[in-house]
């Protein structure tokens, strides 16, 4: 009974690194829609998907956060023409590393979003939050001296 | 640390009613660095620009954040607010707590909270911007108009009348769209030949236009001012520049059971064609998946009836690849395929036919010559009946939720014409509401209702029911006798609704333009600045961005091109300062940056240092050429030693970011 309270107030920290061209204007077209999916979810805005340092996913989740998801263009699409490669690529590399080191592939997603698709914008996030809640807190890679109060 | 000011907007009641600014305003007052704070109904009106300005002057602000809209929309603005303080414009960071915030969320104190932590991950930022001053780039004087509808005619004719050069891109055969397609166009009943034709000839005629029919973009790389396209110039399989559209060859073409498009299949034409008369380019076209000589190698007709010799079977699609400034999407619209509406027998009967099949059955240059025949018997129908909103104004999956706009005064004028010509004809029209908002356009309804007699009957039809005397039995509701009624017709005319084209959404991918879920175009603001998409310099013009009638299109065609020679007016374009920026005491030369560049921005040189031993050494160091490089990013993250860093972006300034979220 205790368990099944402490799960409901749970509330994950989702940080979303979003490509400035495609899917930052597919969360605005979400926005604009009224489509809405979890305040949990905290976008930063980076010029490409290839602007996201692995230290920055680390960063996020060192300092607490429960889930981390990169938005870029769709193959093909990007506005830099091959960022969005460069980010797979690395992202690949991290997110198998973090599952290494106890932070559950689930925590970590990367996905193609265009300007076009807030409705996908919306989904996808509704789903990465209903993921990573189901998960619990991170624990793995927090670092103690910061922990949230 | 900078002297910070945070200025929150209600946007009205946009932000206001789920965010609980005064909060917001008053917590981020706090935050270190932050040394004013306020709120105001609306950041972006002059008042409060003022109050920005004020503050920055009177409180010496070195940076602000503005938590408001989307930064794609009102950044700008408020660099520019900046910059008349006398800051530098790049000292500003936006929160964007309206898109991404206070409209997806209901709940006033999570919606409040989310703003302040967005408040307080732009206040982190702003902490470590330092000042940027943008470059200059150069623009190329040529603007793209894709799709050679009315709107991409409209668009490239008032952009060549200014003086510079346009190319269409058109994927049929010839240009003309829709348009040509009709008959007449309400409300003044003017021919829609004797209004567009000439104007396709025009088109042809001017020098500063040039006209890729039968092509199709494929790649679109740059950004406003400097875009490149790869434009795909299908094999037609005769050699336009040669080719005298005499026609011969598509009257001795032997495969003459081919759906003729233009009559949206009424009609059979052959498999080498000329679309119409009128057609621009006056070119033959073979169409590949009909002619029996690319098919099997058999036949050669056409080849053998050339005066010209302008048949050319092994022709291939051709890339060209040119560069613009500027770029319209005038992609247009399609009525949706009605075979999914069952109850209204269209694939059972050919006397149910749609609305545009009806256009070219009334048209002069039509498959019946402009005399009302039934598809089926050719017999002159005696009772019609007229269906609106078939997949307009629809909440199943059929349909679209919109109202497709044109839909209540094409019918009316079809009721008209059929009642001018045919008076002795019974037309009915069934209709949920009759919507005739336009100059003149009210009265011309009125004028079919009340000088023509046409039978408007508010309520939809359930059923079309064909029986075997060629009959078509229309079950019907009258909602103002409340009555169910049955109307035995000769014909029954679907006016479907309207989409946007196929080809918009690969387009809009393209381009990175923003579409809304029925993959209309969207504009930059739905108000303020209805034709261009908020990707910049990229512009809409007509249909393709929600549905439209011709007066419409037209207008905002010329809008579009207005909007395109402002660009292409100036000579140079501010570029983006936010650039890549090496420390050359850090770099290894290890030229890892030079291989991940897509711009080949960046260069290595040798320079000389002085070492702490007072000798000399010559290291290999990377530079970036600020004028090539586009802000990516793929170099800063590839570097091993972390010598690169992005002007705008930083490392430190993300991890700012993060930490703030987090927090």
């Amino acid at each position: 009974m205790q368990v099944n309270e402490t799960n409901k107030e749970f509330r994950p920290q989702i940080v979303a690194f979003c490509c400035n061209w495609c899917s930052y204007a597919g969360a605005d077209l979400a926005g604009t829609n009224r489509l809405s999916y979890p305040a949990d979810v905290k976008i930063i805005r980076v010029p490409c998907s290839c602007r996201i340092n692995p230290m920055f996913v680390l960063k996020a989740f060192g300092r607490g956060a429960d889930g981390v998801i990169i938005c870029g263009c769709h193959p093909g699409d990007c506005h830099y023409t091959s960022g969005n490669y460069f980010a797979r690529r690395r992202m690949t590399l991290l997110f198998s590393m973090l599952d290494y080191l106890g932070i559950e592939k689930e925590r970590t997603r990367l996905e193609w979003v265009s300007a076009a698709e807030g409705q996908k914008f919306a989904e996808t996030m509704n789903s990465f939050v209903e993921t990573v809640t189901k998960l619990g807190p991170n624990k793995r890679l927090e670092d103690i001296r910061c922990k949230r109060s | 640390m900078q002297r910070i000011g945070v200025f929150v907007c209600h946007c009205g009641t946009n932000i206001a009613s789920t965010v609980d600014v005064r909060v917001v305003a008053e917590n981020l007052k706090s935050e270190p660095g932050v040394v004013f704070s306020a709120e105001y109904q609306y950041m972006c009106s002059e008042a409060g620009q003022k109050l920005i300005i004020d503050a920055i002057k009177e409180h010496n602000l070195g940076g602000i954040v503005v938590c408001s809209c989307s930064p794609r929309m009102h950044e700008a603005t408020f660099r520019k607010t900046a910059a008349a303080a006398g800051l530098n414009p790049y000292m500003v960071e936006i929160a964007n707590i309206r898109e991404q915030c206070s409209w997806i969320h209901k709940d006033k104190i999570t919606a409040t909270q989310k703003a302040i932590v967005l408040g307080r991950a732009a206040i982190a930022k702003v902490n470590l911007n330092a000042p940027l001053k943008a470059g200059e780039t150069p623009v190329t004087k040529r603007a793209l108009v894709i799709g050679g509808g009315i709107a991409g005619i409209q668009t490239a004719l008032d952009i060549a009348e200014a003086g510079f050069p346009v190319d269409i891109v058109e994927k049929n055969p010839t240009i003309g769209g829709k348009m040509t397609q009709i008959d007449k166009t309400f409300p003044t009943l003017d021919c829609a030949a004797c209004i567009l034709t000439p104007k396709m000839v025009d088109c042809a005629q001017n020098e500063n236009i040039k006209i890729y029919s039968y092509s199709e973009v494929d790649a679109v790389t740059g950004f406003v001012g400097n875009f490149t396209v790869r434009i795909r110039r299908k094999a037609r399989y005769v050699k336009e520049d040669i080719c005298t559209g005499c026609g011969l060859c598509t009257e001795k073409c032997p495969q003459k059971k081919v759906p003729d498009e233009f009559n949206l299949g009424l009609s059979n034409r052959r498999a080498i064609y000329i679309p119409f008369a009128q057609a621009v380019p006056k070119v033959a076209t073979i169409d590949p998946d009909y002619c029996t000589m690319l098919k099997s190698g058999k036949c050669g007709v056409c080849s053998k009836v050339c005066g010209v010799k302008a048949i050319d079977y092994t022709q291939k699609d051709e890339f060209v690849e040119e560069k613009y400034g500027a770029i319209v999407v005038a992609t247009g619209f399609n009525p949706i395929s009605v075979d999914k509406y069952d109850e209204f027998s269209y694939s059972k009967s050919a006397d149910v036919v749609t609305s545009l099949e009806y256009e070219r059955l009334m048209n002069a240059a039509g498959p019946t010559s402009g005399t009302l025949l039934r598809p089926s018997d050719l017999t002159h129908p005696k009772t019609i009946v007229f269906v609106q909103c078939v997949g307009s104004r629809c909440n199943d999956e059929r349909g679209k939720s919109y109202c497709s706009k044109i839909c209540c005064m094409y019918t009316a004028k079809h009721a008209m014409l059929t009642r001018e010509k045919y008076p002795d004809t019974d037309v009915y029209v069934f209709y949920i509401d009759v919507r005739t908002p336009g100059k003149g356009f009210d009265e011309f309804y009125r004028r079919a209702v009340e000088e023509y007699g046409v039978h408007y009957i508010k309520g939809m039809v359930g059923k079309v029911i064909p029986h075997a005397d060629g009959k078509l039995e229309v079950q019907a509701a009258d909602l103002i006798a409340n009555e169910q009624i049955i109307v035995n017709a000769d014909m029954v005319v679907l006016a479907a609704a309207i989409e946007p084209d196929k080809s918009a959404r690969s387009i809009g991918t393209m381009l990175t333009a923003s579409m809304d879920t029925n993959d209309f175009f969207t504009e930059a603001h739905p108000k303020l600045r209805p034709v261009e998409s908020p990707t910049a310099g990229i512009f809409l013009s007509g249909a393709c961005q929600g549905p439209k009638d011709i007066p419409e299109t037209v207008a905002q065609a010329s809008a579009a091109a207005a909007k395109v020679i402002g660009v292409l007016a100036k000579n140079t374009l501010k570029g983006n300062p936010c650039v890549a920026h090496s420390d050359e005491q850090m770099c290894n030369g290890c030229s890892q940056c030079e291989k991940v560049c897509p711009y080949g921005a960046i260069t290595y040189v040798e320079k000389e240092y002085r070492n702490f031993d007072r000798t000399t050494i010559v290291r290999r160091v990377a530079q970036v050429n600020e004028a090539v490089c586009q802000g990516c990013g793929a170099c800063t993250v590839t570097c091993p030693s972390g010598a690169m860093d992005l002007k705008g972006f930083s490392t430190k300034q993300i991890m700012a970011e993060v930490d703030a979220i987090c927090k």
